[in-house]
């Protein structure tokens, strides 16, 4: 049994929400006590079904205001998986919690209204799928029961999602025609679609090949902490503990620390708190030990020497500005990338991508929250880092507001 | 299948261990948040993995309602010792007593709120600024929206239309004097998933998650325990019976379900097999209103 992690997104009323509800009901994640909290809100619905989009609206807001405002997680397992889902707002303000929940995820799947086509909506997240690298779309026509189950209108929006898909480089894409309300074609396939050959959502999902975002060529492995007991017996004791985010290591293999370019060898991987094994993959927790005692600290990367990532203080970015003060060209952030964390400043802002057309306007004068630009980062120090095409786990980076401390961008290395 | 393919409670564990390395690694006064639950025995487990041969950069923190399980005391003491890490205990009845807070009352008075007195008070006197706890997303919808590292204001406050974008495994702890983070490392995991861990890695729980006989009094279709903590009225009908903890909180809020389980084994089969979510089934707390967790986070709650 292995996880997959997937992201779901739509416009504002898509059915987002109900396709969740949907998934978590029929998997029969959802148990009989919180089937009656939502029946107790569902309020005046005619047609007496429960409103199964209540149970992803957590929050208090929410429910109100009968919108999403905020990333949720959902959990459910089959016998083949365990799901984690992340259910992003669909709405125009939040496409920063839609960028934050894609970062996790292995696959994502946009829902289009039968009866609206691809929308604006649509082409901002597919845009943002592949910025983000999305190994896996799937596209859901959702709502097919108000179409009267026509594959023509299928059809169409198939031939309309494919040319988008080719502009943006989406290449594994998936279609599947549904109605999350009616539980059409989601757990099992529905006789009103009978014309549809493909399988089911929650089969796809299942049975799908996990393109996970680990890669298993490169291997890095950031240094979180070091551990040093300096007790008797461990008194020479000197762990670097961390997470292998890509690749295999293996005792005996010639690695090489950076920034500062020490070479030495592995000399045991731990495991498990102290369980010696010869190799170690991403995404494994270890501890490294090397033969040569070098100067190794937490924000070091240690790589093989075969197969050395740049290390440079100029970074060229896609960056998703994500707060609502606008970005200041000339101002100084925090940038980090998995345990490293430097100075940083916004040098070049070389163009403004509108997410909708993908138009570039050069130069822009101001850049705003959910702006995604491409931009010149000069830091304090060198960074360790792959492009993040190449490698999502070291080629992903987070801007910090020095003074306010919160996380205004997210950056994907060019 | 690959041979470099992780089972799921592998990459759990390894998501869990990352992010336990971050507090390390981003912190400078750290706290586990220890209640003595499964999941907190589950945090100090996976703590071992993280930190072993080192010791914790951390002390366990026990917020102390006074209405504990006498035997989840015990455990949490033989686990200390066996562990040998350093235990922080304060008790809520000091601040009742110091602050003069008024206490619930009624037939389950519980002190479930006054907890966030004494943990503020705590993280004060200690200066934590991070502070890890055992909470899962599973568990509640409030909880569904809460990042992994959570950004507490002075007053120790959840705002859910200002939390931080949470981006790949990349956390961002930076924080202001005063403020602190609560960070959990379990996020991801569902009940399912922990008993299914706890059975894997042979965990030891206190007994009374598995089933044992008790004298309860039954009220609005859960079973209490019958202690000094509880109100029992001439109408109560008290009952021995075989029952188990779901979870574990204080003896007025939290209920007991019948069950016949005494293994772990039983206790996946029954949890696999059950109708009602964990909170729904064992907490008197969380049924007073829709909102009732997400207002008790917003109040510093964790």
């Amino acid at each position: 049994m292995d996880i997959l992690r997937f992201i779901t997104a739509g416009s504002v009323d898509d059915g987002k929400s109900t396709l969740i509800g949907r998934l978590l009901f029929d998997s029969k994640s959802i148990m009989v006590d919180q089937l009656e909290a939502i029946e107790r809100q569902t309020k005046n619905r005619e047609d007496g079904e429960i409103d199964l989009a209540l149970l992803t609206d957590g929050l208090r807001a929410e429910r109100e205001q009968g919108i999403t405002i905020d990333v949720a997680y959902k959990y459910f397992s089959t016998p083949k998986r365990k799901f984690i889902i992340a259910d992003a707002p669909g709405h125009i303000q939040y496409t920063r919690n839609m960028v934050t929940g894609a970062s996790n995820s292995d696959l994502i799947i946009i829902l289009i209204d039968a009866r609206n086509g691809v929308v604006e909506q649509t082409r901002r997240h597919s845009i943002i799928a592949s910025l983000l690298n999305m190994p896996q779309v799937v596209v859901a026509v959702n709502k097919m029961d108000l179409v009267d189950y026509s594959q023509d209108v299928y059809n169409n929006i198939v031939i309309e999602y494919a040319e988008l898909a080719r502009a943006l480089n989406l290449n594994d894409v998936s279609y599947i025609p549904i109605s999350a309300l009616k539980g059409d074609n989601i757990v099992d396939k529905s006789s009103a679609l009978s014309w549809y050959e493909g399988e089911s959502l929650l089969h796809l999902l299942e049975n799908v090949k996990v393109e996970k975002a680990i890669n298993l060529d490169k291997a890095r492995f950031p240094v979180q902490y070091v551990i040093r007991p300096q007790t008797g017996e461990l008194h020479d004791y000197r762990g670097y503990a961390g997470k292998i985010t890509s690749g295999i290591f293996r005792k005996g293999d010639a690695v090489t620390v950076l920034p500062s370019g020490l070479h030495s060898v592995i000399k045991e991987i731990e495991i498990d708190g102290g369980r010696l094994t010869d190799e170690a993959f991403a995404p494994q927790s270890v501890v490294l030990h090397l033969e040569d005692d070098i100067d190794i600290s937490r924000g070091d990367v240690i790589v093989p020497l075969s197969d050395v990532p740049e290390t440079t203080s100029e970074l060229e970015v896609l960056l998703c500005w994500m707060d609502s003060k606008p970005l200041v060209a000339g101002n100084k952030y925090l940038l980090q990338v998995n345990s490293t964390r430097v100075r940083s400043v916004i040098k070049d802002i070389e163009f403004r991508l509108d997410v909708n057309s993908l138009e570039r306007h050069p130069a822009p004068e101001k850049v705003g929250l959910n702006d995604i630009i491409k931009a010149v980062i000069k830091t304090s120090q060198p960074v360790v880092h792959d492009t993040y095409k190449a490698l999502r786990a070291s080629g992903g980076a987070i801007l910090i507001d020095e003074t306010s401390n919160v996380t205004v961008g997210a950056c994907m290395i060019q | 299948m690959s041979l470099h393919h992780l089972d799921y409670l592998d990459e759990l564990e390894s998501e869990s261990i990352h992010i336990f390395r971050e507090v390390a690694g981003q912190f400078e006064k750290p706290a586990l948040l220890f209640s003595g639950g499964k999941d907190s025995i589950v945090l100090v487990h996976l703590a071992l993995k993280a930190f072993r041969p080192g010791k914790f950069p951390f002390p366990l923190v026990h917020i102390d309602t006074g209405h504990n399980f006498p035997e989840a005391l015990e455990f949490r003491d033989l686990l200390v010792q066996r562990i040998d890490e350093k235990l922080v205990v304060r008790k809520v009845e000091d601040t009742i007593r110091e602050r003069k807070l008024t206490e619930q009352k009624g037939k389950f008075a519980s002190r479930n709120q006054l907890q966030t007195y004494t943990l503020l008070d705590t993280i004060e006197e200690f200066g934590f600024d991070a502070c890890i706890g055992g909470a899962r997303r599973d568990e509640e919808k409030a909880r569904a929206k809460e990042r992994i590292f959570s950004v507490r204001d002075e007053f120790g406050q959840w705002d859910p239309k200002r939390q931080r974008p949470e981006l790949w495994s990349t956390y961002n702890g930076k924080i202001n004097k005063g403020e602190n983070v609560r960070v959990f490392p379990i996020s991801n995991w569902t009940e399912l998933d922990i008993w299914n861990y706890i059975r894997r890695e042979k965990i030891d729980l206190p007994s009374i998650y598995f089933a044992h006989e008790r004298e309860v009094v039954e009220y609005e279709g859960q079973f209490v325990a019958v202690s000094e903590f509880i109100r029992i009225d001439d109408t109560d009908i008290i009952s021995r019976r075989k029952v188990r903890y779901r979870t574990v909180g204080d003896m007025t809020c939290t209920a007991a379900v019948a069950s016949e389980a005494d293994t772990i084994d039983g206790i996946i089969s029954e949890i696999i097999a059950t109708k009602t979510s964990e909170r729904g089934e064992t907490r008197i707390d969380d049924k007073v209103s829709e909102a009732a967790m997400e207002d008790r986070k917003k109040n510093g709650y964790f």
